[in-house]
C-alpha cells in the first residue's frame, strides 16, 4: 500500500518526460502533493524521493530550502493568505493590514485559524504593487485591500473559501510531442 | 504598439487578427537562425531581467554546431520587490510573450524552453499555459513548426516563493530540483547550464521585445530609445520600448509603455497623477531594490541603461519606480529594504547571510530609537563589502542588498543623523515573526 494515491503518483509521473532528469520534478511533485494534502508528510517525502529515484535526504534538503512547502506539523488551512509586507504595499497601509489581520483572525503569520479554513502568512512583493496594499489567495493577487474590506475578504473565504486551481494541470497529451533528448 | 493595457483578448485569434505570429512565419520561411540572431544583435537589444546584457550578443556565446540538445530558460520570477510588469504582460498578451519565445528558440537552436513563472502569479501561469496550450493545437509548438525542420516543447515551471530563483543559475538549479543555490560563474550558462547543456537564460519582457523586433525590423527598434554615445565606446545605448512600473505615493501607481529613457518626474507627473495628498516626494526607488535610492533632486534622471549610474545607482534595473513622499521616514524604508534582503539571501555565502542580517539588526535598531551614530559607518562598510563587485559572494543578490543601504546612508545622512541625536521612534509596529 502506497501512501500517496495512485492517482496523485500518476499525476507526478506525468512530468518525468519534461524533464532530463526525474530530479528535476521534485518542485512539481512538491506543489500537487501539498495542493491535495495541504502539506507534505515525511511519508510523502519518501515515496515522492522514490518516484524520482533520490534519497529522501535530497528531496528533503530542496523541499526545506523552499519555506512554501509545510511539514505535517504544520498543516495549510484551506485558503493560504498572504499580506504583503514590501515597500509599496508598506507604503499605502501594508504593515498595518498585515496586523489587523492577526487581531480578526487571531493568529500570527504562519498561523491558521482554529477552524482551519485560513493560514495567514506575510509575503515579500507579490508584484501587485500597483494595487498597494494587496494579498494573495493562494496564488492570486488581489489588489486595493483597504482596511474597509478586511471583514468582507475574511467573510468571504471562511465561507466561500475559492477552489485551488490544480496548481499544475497534468500535461495534455500531444500527438506531436517528442521525448525529451 | 503593443496590446497590453489596452484590453486586448489573450486569445489565439484574436492575437492573430492583431498580425500576431506574423513575425515567427516569416523568420521559420526566410531567415536562418544566424540572420534572427544577428537581427537582433543589430537591434542593441539589451536585456530587460535587470543586469541590460545585450541579448544577441548572449546568444552567441552558446557552442557553434552543438549536437544539443540547448535549452532555453525564461525567466518569469520577477521577484524584484515592487515590480510587476513580466505579470501584466503574462496575463494581457501570453501570445505576444510566447511568440517571442519560440523566436528565440529558433535563433538559438533551443529545443525545449522552460518557463520558470513564481508561484505567486496564478493567473499569469494560467494564461500562459491557455496560450501553449493553443499553440501546440494551432503547430506553432511542436514537431515541424510551421511545416519546418524546427521541433520545440515549452513547459511551465513553478516556482516555490524564492526571490533567489530570480538569478540565472539559481533558477537553474530551482529547474533542475535542487535548492536554489547560485553558481559559480564561470561556467556560464551559456556553456554549461540547465541539466549541465547550453542555456540561454531571458526575462519574459526581453522574449516580447524579439516578437518586434523580427516583426517590426531594427530601423523600427532603433528608433526608439536613447542611442549610444558616439563619445563613448562602451555604451551600447538603450534602445526600444520599455514597461515602467509606478507605486508607492503616487495618485495613480500603474504600468506605462515608453520609450527608454523617460525621467523619474515624468513618471511621477506626467503617468503617475503626480505624488499623492498633494505633498512632494522625498525619493523613490527607481528601478526595484537592487539599484539603489534616489533623492527628489535627483529625478531629472533619464531611467535608461545610463542613467541611473550617473546618480550612483547600480543600473536600470527593473525599472520599477516606486516614490515615497516628504512624510516618509528613511528609517522606515531602510528597514523595510533590509527586512526583504535578509530574508530572501540564500544563506551559502557568509558575507551575504551575515551581512544582510547584520543590516537589518542595526536598521532594526535604528528605527526604534536605539539608533548610533557608529552605525550609519557600519552600514555603509558592509554595503561596502558584500556582492560580487568586491569579489566577496557568488551572486548579485548581496550587491543589491548593499547598495540601497549604502545609498540610504550617503544621500539621507542628515535625516538618519538627526533621527538617531533625537532618539526618534517609527510608529510603534507590533514585531511580526513568521512560523
Ligand atoms: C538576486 C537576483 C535576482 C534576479 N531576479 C530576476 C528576476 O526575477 N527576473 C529576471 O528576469 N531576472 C532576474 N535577475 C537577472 C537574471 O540573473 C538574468 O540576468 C536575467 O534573467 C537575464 O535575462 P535578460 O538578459 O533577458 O535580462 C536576477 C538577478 C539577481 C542577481
Ligand atoms: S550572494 Fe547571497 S544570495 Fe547570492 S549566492 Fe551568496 S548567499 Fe546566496
Ligand atoms: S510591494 Fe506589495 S505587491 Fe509589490
Amino acid at each position: 500500500m502506497s501512501f500517496l494515491s495512485a492517482e496523485l503518483r500518476q499525476k507526478i509521473l506525468d512530468y518525468l518526460p519534461r524533464y532530463p532528469s526525474k530530479q528535476a520534478a521534485t518542485l512539481p511533485a512538491l506543489h500537487l502533493v501539498q495542493d491535495e494534502m495541504r502539506c507534505v508528510p515525511l511519508e510523502a517525502v519518501r515515496e515522492i524521493a522514490g518516484l524520482l529515484d533520490l534519497s529522501p535526504a535530497e528531496l528533503n534538503d530542496a523541499m526545506s530550502f523552499y519555506g512554501f512547502f509545510r511539514g505535517e506539523n504544520h498543516k495549510l488551512g484551506k485558503t493560504r493568505l498572504w499580506v504583503c509586507r514590501s515597500l509599496a504595499c508598506a507604503l499605502r497601509g501594508g504593515e498595518e493590514l498585515l496586523t489587523t489581520m492577526c487581531q480578526k483572525l487571531g493568529v500570527r503569520p504562519g498561523g491558521t485559524t482554529a477552524d482551519g479554513t485560513i493560514t495567514l502568512e506575510f509575503a515579500e512583493c507579490i508584484g501587485v504593487c500597483e494595487g498597494a496594499p494587496a494579498v494573495l489567495v493562494n496564488d492570486e493577487g488581489r489588489p486595493d485591500v483597504t482596511p474597509d474590506k478586511v471583514d468582507a475578504l475574511i467573510e468571504e473565504l471562511r465561507t466561500r473559501p475559492p477552489a485551488l486551481h490544480p496548481t499544475l494541470a497534468t500535461p495534455p497529451p500531444r500527438a506531436n510531442t517528442t521525448s525529451v533528448p | 504598439m503593443r496590446r497590453i493595457l489596452k484590453s486586448a483578448s489573450p486569445s489565439l485569434d484574436a492575437y492573430r487578427a492583431d498580425g500576431g505570429y506574423q513575425a515567427l512565419q516569416k523568420a521559420v520561411a526566410e531567415m536562418t537562425p544566424a540572420q534572427v540572431t544577428q537581427t537582433v544583435k543589430d537591434s542593441g537589444l539589451r536585456g530587460r531581467g535587470g543586469a541590460g546584457f545585450p541579448t544577441g550578443l548572449k546568444w552567441t556565446f552558446l557552442p557553434k554546431d552543438h549536437p544539443g540538445p540547448i535549452y532555453m530558460c525564461i525567466n518569469a520570477d520577477e521577484s524584484e520587490p515592487c515590480t510587476f510588469n513580466n505579470r501584466i504582460l503574462m496575463e494581457q498578451d501570453p501570445h505576444q510573450v510566447l511568440e517571442g519565445i519560440i523566436l528565440s528558440c529558433y535563433a538559438t537552436r533551443a529545443s525545449i524552453a522552460y518557463i520558470y513563472v513564481r508561484y505567486e502569479y496564478g493567473p499569469a501561469t494560467r494564461a500562459l499555459q491557455k496560450a501553449i496550450d493553443e499553440a501546440y493545437g494551432a503547430g506553432l509548438l511542436g514537431r515541424n513548426i510551421l511545416g519546418k525542420d524546427f521541433h520545440l516543447e515549452a513547459y511551465l515551471h513553478r516556482g516555490a516563493g524564492a526571490y533567489i530563483c530570480g538569478e540565472e543559475t539559481g533558477l537553474i538549479e530551482s529547474l533542475e530540483g535542487k535548492r536554489a543555490w547560485p553558481r559559480i560563474k564561470p561556467p556560464f550558462p551559456a556553456v554549461e547550464g540547465a541539466f549541465r547543456k547550453p542555456t540561454v537564460v531571458n526575462n519574459i519582457e526581453t522574449a516580447a521585445c524579439v516578437t518586434h523586433i523580427i516583426g517590426k525590423g531594427v530601423e523600427w527598434f532603433k528608433s526608439i530609445g536613447v542611442p549610444a554615445d558616439p563619445k563613448n565606446p562602451r555604451d551600447a545605448g538603450s534602445y526600444g520600448p520599455k514597461l515602467y512600473c509606478i507605486s508607492g505615493h503616487v495618485n495613480k501607481p500603474g504600468l506605462v509603455e515608453l520609450p527608454l529613457g523617460v525621467t523619474v518626474r515624468d513618471l511621477v507627473d506626467k503617468h503617475g497623477g503626480g505624488v499623492w495628498k498633494g505633498r512632494k516626494a522625498k525619493g523613490c526607488i527607481p528601478g526595484g531594490f537592487s539599484m539603489g535610492l534616489m533623492t527628489e533632486a535627483e529625478f531629472d534622471t533619464a531611467l535608461d541603461f545610463a542613467g541611473p549610474g550617473k546618480v550612483g545607482c547600480l543600473g536600470l534595473g527593473t525599472a520599477a519606480v516606486t516614490i515615497f513622499d516628504e512624510e516618509t521616514s528613511i528609517a522606515e524604508v531602510l528597514y523595510n529594504i533590509c527586512r526583504f534582503f535578509e530574508h530572501e539571501s540564500c544563506g551559502q555565502c557568509t558575507p551575504c547571510r551575515e551581512g544582510t542580517g547584520w543590516m537589518l539588526k542595526i536598521a532594526d535598531r535604528l528605527r526604534r530609537g536605539q539608533g548610533r551614530l557608529e552605525d550609519l559607518q557600519i552600514l555603509e562598510e558592509v554595503g561596502d563589502k558584500i556582492g560580487i563587485m568586491p569579489g566577496t559572494t557568488i551572486c548579485g543578490l548581496a550587491d543589491g542588498a548593499g547598495w540601497p543601504v549604502k545609498q540610504a546612508v550617503r544621500k539621507f545622512r542628515k535625516e538618519l543623523e538627526s533621527y538617531i541625536r533625537s532618539g526618534q521612534k517609527a510608529k510603534a509596529l507590533p514585531v511580526l515573526t513568521g512560523h
